[in-house]
């Protein structure tokens, strides 16, 4: 089962290839890694996707949290989480394209960013599901190039349910 | 006062009272060793490879318990240690291994004798660091034996670029350690501890498995009690050996692959195992879906990542070996009372006649070909009351001597367990010597795996360490013979060795004293002489070559099901052969 990890890591030189190596080297898998600073710039935050089953995930929770420069693992499957992913997708657009390109980057809430005579570069984001049905009905145009940026994802607030709010103010 | 980064070097390691530092110098380590040099404190002790100093460090840090310190050059010299790093990062061997570097500005261009040190050992270390700026170094140290000696311990490198440890700064020693990605947990869960104290309370046929883990943490006293007050019997890991008196009636002796087999019997059918500082490797479970089918399984580790790895545990706790059985044993001295005896009697009795069937065997013959348990057996007798540190190779030899040699207390077993590298015992040996000069040091090794780290008698005879070296000469690469006896049709595959070198005159040649055991009669007098000698000693014993190790478990078997001796076609083959005839000579070329 595919599970998004958010592993919080010491900012320095080396640490991107202990986790990678930790993956590679115990033949787990990587399916996407995000890494960039955080608030405080003395660490930096990185998404994992990956996959496995249930023993083979608490090995990969315990593996990162054994790495010294690792301060914070957090397997986001075990709460409620939300998670986005930006692609940028260069599309041939001839011109009886153009206008059913523009339609579909209207649907998708997508932007074009970039525009040339015979192409739009487009930028969406969302999640994979989505990101997956733009590509789809972009490819008949032709796509040129694509990037996507693989997940990011934080987990959800939680919150208090509006009884038991009411309860808690009518205990107060 | 400005101290060069050399100068930082030796004074950290003052600091960390560290008295012995297994070294072999190189274009950009020349400025430590100068310094080194022209001090007293710190004893260097040259090696000839790097490798060995590496491993004499390990011996060292097994048999103090401390970390060891190797120190080695760039390029070559790193990827020499590389295999002593990942054996002391498999055995949980403290270690710090300070290696050259480039100078900084020439980091990645590919300078003479430049690797990437760090990208090298990274899979096979605790943690490496790379010090790149003078003022860094001494805060650097002090992670680096924080690192290697606490939690699960672990090898640690630093990486010493040649201008680090020329160019100045002020030396401050941090008095404290604080890194926000690393704190071991110490101390048990209490709620999960009640738990085992309970399921051991209740258990009918309880084992306990026990491993390094409770070696490093010094736990044998604690253990021991626990062992006492419940009367519940021991298995011992190889790794473990030592962790528990090995001729306590409770002592099961070692378990797995080439375990007794009352040990393995137990692990099978018992109802709960408790398993402390020991990490379920292959070697033990055998076949891991019908490893210990009807038990509970306690596992106690300081590493996370040990629990629920292999096989999956029913009452996990994380924390130190020592504490944790200081607190189960606090809350079982509440509670055991004489029940418990009565409803384990079945199970006692069940073990002694396990013990009873099947002990270990061999066959001595008077006049017959000396067999290697003989030796390592007798060896064990006259060197028992002496307390000696017995370090070992890999093979069959080094399974022998863990059936036979029973130690009785810890930090006297120095093997290497899980990596399985030949060539660990003499150097590992020399290290334990150094750190104890009036001990008795005894090196049980095979004709194999002693070429393979043999330079370092250099190393013995300059630096005056008298280890005592015991080959069990059977002119094969033993494990492999058997393996390939029972699972190839007898083709020596490249495992014949023939009779060559003369160890004795290699021993005469290096300066040190050679002996050779003629006949199975001459073994007492000749070892008796060899131990008595103050200098190195190489001891010869040509033994029986066909000589398989049992019980054994074959690779992927299950635990109950061990081979516990030649299968008959193999007898007939080898009745009375005590040559590698012409037949296996011709099997060994065309194979």
């Amino acid at each position: 089962m595919e599970h998004i990890i958010s592993v919080t890591v010491e900012n320095k030189f080396g640490v991107l290839s202990r986790v990678a190596g930790l993956f590679s080297g115990r033949g787990f898998n990587i399916e996407s890694l995000s890494v960039a600073p955080t608030l405080d710039p003395s660490m930096s935050q990185m998404t994992i996707v990956t996959s496995g089953d249930e023993r083979i995930i608490e090995q990969i929770v315990k593996q990162l949290n054994k790495l010294i420069d690792v301060i914070k693992v957090v397997d986001l499957n075990e709460t409620e989480f939300v998670s986005r992913e930006t692609a940028i997708i260069k599309v041939h657009t001839k011109d009886q394209d153009r206008a059913e390109a523009l339609r579909i980057v209207d649907i998708f809430r997508a932007n074009v960013i970039d525009s040339t005579p015979t192409t739009y570069t487009i930028e969406v984001s969302g999640d994979p599901k989505k990101i997956e049905a733009i590509i789809n009905l972009l490819q008949p145009l032709g796509i040129k190039d694509l990037v996507r940026t693989g997940r990011v994802a934080v987990a959800r607030e939680p919150v208090r349910s509006t009884a038991a709010q009411a309860k808690k103010v009518a205990r107060e | 006062m400005k101290l060069t980064g050399a100068e930082i070097f030796i004074e950290c390691l003052k600091r960390e009272g560290v008295k012995t530092v297994f070294a072999l110098p190189g274009g950009v380590v020349l400025k430590i060793f100068d310094t080194l040099h022209q001090q007293k404190d710190v004893e260097v002790i040259l090696t000839r490879h790097e490798q060995g100093a590496g491993h004499m460090a390990e011996g060292y840090a097994k048999a103090t318990g401390k970390a060891g310190v190797c120190l080695v050059t760039s390029g070559p010299g790193m990827t020499n240690v590389i295999t002593a790093l990942a054996d002391a990062y498999m055995d949980s061997v403290p270690l710090v291994c300070f290696s050259g570097q480039v100078p900084t500005n020439l980091i990645g261009n590919d300078a003479f004798q430049e690797a990437d040190n760090v990208g090298l050992s990274r899979p096979c270390t605790k943690y490496n660091f790379l010090v790149k700026d003078v003022n860094d170094l001494a805060g650097t140290i002090k992670e680096a034996f924080h690192i290697a000696t606490t939690g699960r311990p672990g090898p640690v490198l630093v990486d010493f670029p040649k201008d680090v440890s020329m160019a100045k700064a002020e030396f401050t020693y941090p008095n404290s350690v604080s890194i926000r990605g690393y704190n071991p947990t110490y101390d048990g869960n209490k709620w999960q501890i009640k738990q085992a104290a309970e399921a051991i309370m209740k258990a009918k046929k309880p084992i306990l498995y026990v491993g390094g883990g409770v070696v490093f943490s010094a736990a044998s006293q604690e253990l021991l009690e626990l062992a006492e007050m419940t009367q519940i019997p021991v298995d011992m890991t190889l790794m473990g050996l030592g962790a528990f008196p090995g001729e306590h009636p409770l002592s099961m002796g070692m378990l797995g692959m080439h375990g007794t087999y009352q040990a393995n019997m137990a692990m099978h059918y018992s109802d709960l195992v408790i398993a402390i500082g020991a990490r379920f490797d292959d070697r033990v479970t055998g076949k891991v879906s019908e490893f210990c089918p009807y038990a509970k399984i306690i596992h106690v580790d300081i590493d996370p990542t040990s629990i629920r790895k292999n096989i999956h545990v029913d009452i996990p706790i994380v924390g130190d070996c020592k504490t944790v059985l200081r607190e189960l044993n606090h809350i079982l001295r509440a509670t055991v009372n004489g029940e418990q005896k009565d409803l384990r009697r079945p199970w006692w009795d069940q073990i002694q006649e396990w013990q009873q069937a099947h002990p270990l065997t061999y066959h001595q013959e008077k006049d017959g070909p000396i067999k290697p348990q003989q030796v390592v057996k007798r060896l064990y007798e006259l060197t028992k009351d002496r307390d000696p540190i017995v370090s070992t190779d890999v093979g069959q030899h080094q399974m022998w001597a863990a059936q036979y040699f029973k130690l009785a207390k810890p930090n006297r077993w120095l093997t290497s367990g899980g990596l399985g590298t030949m060539g660990f015992g003499f150097p590992a040996a020399m290290g334990a010597q150094a750190a104890f000069r009036d001990r008795l040091v005894l090196c049980i090794a095979g004709d194999g795996s002693i070429q393979m780290n043999m330079q370092e008698m250099a190393t013995a005879v300059v630096s005056k360490l008298p280890v005592k070296i015991i080959i069990l000469n059977n002119g094969f690469h033993g494990m492999v013979r058997q393996w390939q006896d029972l699972f190839y049709e007898g083709r020596y595959a490249s495992s014949y060795l023939d009779t060559t070198p003369d160890f004795v005159k290699l021993a005469d040649a290096y300066g040190a004293v050679g002996f050779r055991v003629k006949k199975v009669g001459d073994l007492d007098g000749v070892l008796k002489e060899a131990l008595s000698t103050d200098k190195p000693v190489i001891v010869d014993v040509p033994t029986y070559p066909y000589e398989n190790c049992y019980p054994m478990i074959p690779a992927g078997g299950c635990n109950h099901e061990m081979i516990l001796e030649d299968p008959p076609e193999l007898k007939k083959k080898q009745s009375g052969s005590t040559k590698v005839t012409p037949e296996d000579k011709d099997t060994v070329l065309t194979a």
